[in-house]
């Protein structure tokens, strides 16, 4: 059996796949905790991305840039934890559709 | 050889596991299924030669930002999971609608971009030969990316604040 080598749109093709299941856990679960992990897994599509390309190129900005948007993941993880938690103690609930308060 | 083998076992490794944190319903199934996904990210990005990525993200996302995430679901200790309320069909089914249109629109970005020939850009930069992959890394980095690691690093510290602000409880 032959395959055939491995081009940066096999990379590409991979990326957009674990892009879509990300959103797919944005739009379609309800606990807040899982949608953050699902935003998460949207970053790491695009990091792959991000190497992808950079490996194609001979270029390592890409890279740089993947660093970047690692560091910018995990203040959002950290931050949006802290809001979890701060919301958690006044309502008890990690539902989407109960957060409500500052909807017009 | 080997590469293709390897691939595209990573990258069913990766869907699946993708597909679990998803799918499941115990939240720290879904933690422990992230942090397989991310260990298997960082065997694209050496598959990749990006040793140093490969590096940071097992550091900083299995390391760090899972344990964050694995903490939290520990102290919200849910009696009513979320999910134990029915979704209602109509809203779960307008999310799916929303996935497929974006997969067709990455797809469709991907078939058009791949029937135009590839653009000569692949000699914008000297190859990175003879020097490790984290040396070339750090050079950008420390010289024509300072500013842009110095505003990141602010980022960090001002989250940091803000995150524990936001969890402290009131006093």
């Amino acid at each position: 059996m032959t395959l055939t080598p491995i081009t940066p749109y096999h990379y590409l093709v991979l990326s957009a796949a674990l892009f879509s299941i990300g959103i797919v856990g944005v739009m379609v679960r309800r606990n807040i905790i899982v949608i953050l992990m699902s935003i998460e897994l949207m970053l790491n599509a695009v990091n792959i991305n991000l190497a992808a390309f950079s490996y194609q190129l001979h270029n390592a900005i890409g890279q740089v840039f993947a660093i970047f948007v690692i560091a910018v993941a995990a203040a959002e993880a950290a931050v949006g934890l802290g809001i979890i938690l701060a919301f958690y103690r006044n309502k008890e609930t990690l539902n989407v559709d109960e957060m409500n308060t500052m909807r017009w | 050889m080997l590469e293709p083998l390897v691939f595209y076992t990573l990258a069913a490794f990766i869907i699946g596991f993708g597909v679990l944190v998803v799918t499941t319903r115990n939240t720290v199934h879904c933690v422990l299924f992230l942090v397989a996904n991310f260990l298997c990210v960082a065997m694209v990005y050496v598959l990749l030669a990006a040793e140093f990525l490969a590096i940071i993200q097992i550091l900083v996302y299995a390391g760090g930002i899972v344990v964050l995430y694995l903490f939290v679901v520990m102290l919200v200790n849910l009696q009513r999971p979320p999910d134990a309320v029915p979704t209602r069909g109509r809203q779960s089914r307008a999310g799916f609608a929303l996935a497929a249109v974006m997969l067709a629109e990455i797809s469709a970005i991907l078939v058009f971009s791949a029937a135009r020939p590839a653009p000569a850009a692949a000699s914008a930069l000297p190859a990175t030969s003879g020097v490790g992959n984290t040396e070339v890394v750090g050079m950008l980095l420390y010289s024509d990316y300072l500013v842009p690691f110095e505003v990141a690093s602010m980022l960090l510290l001002v989250a940091m604040v803000g995150a524990i602000i936001l969890a402290r409880k009131e006093a």
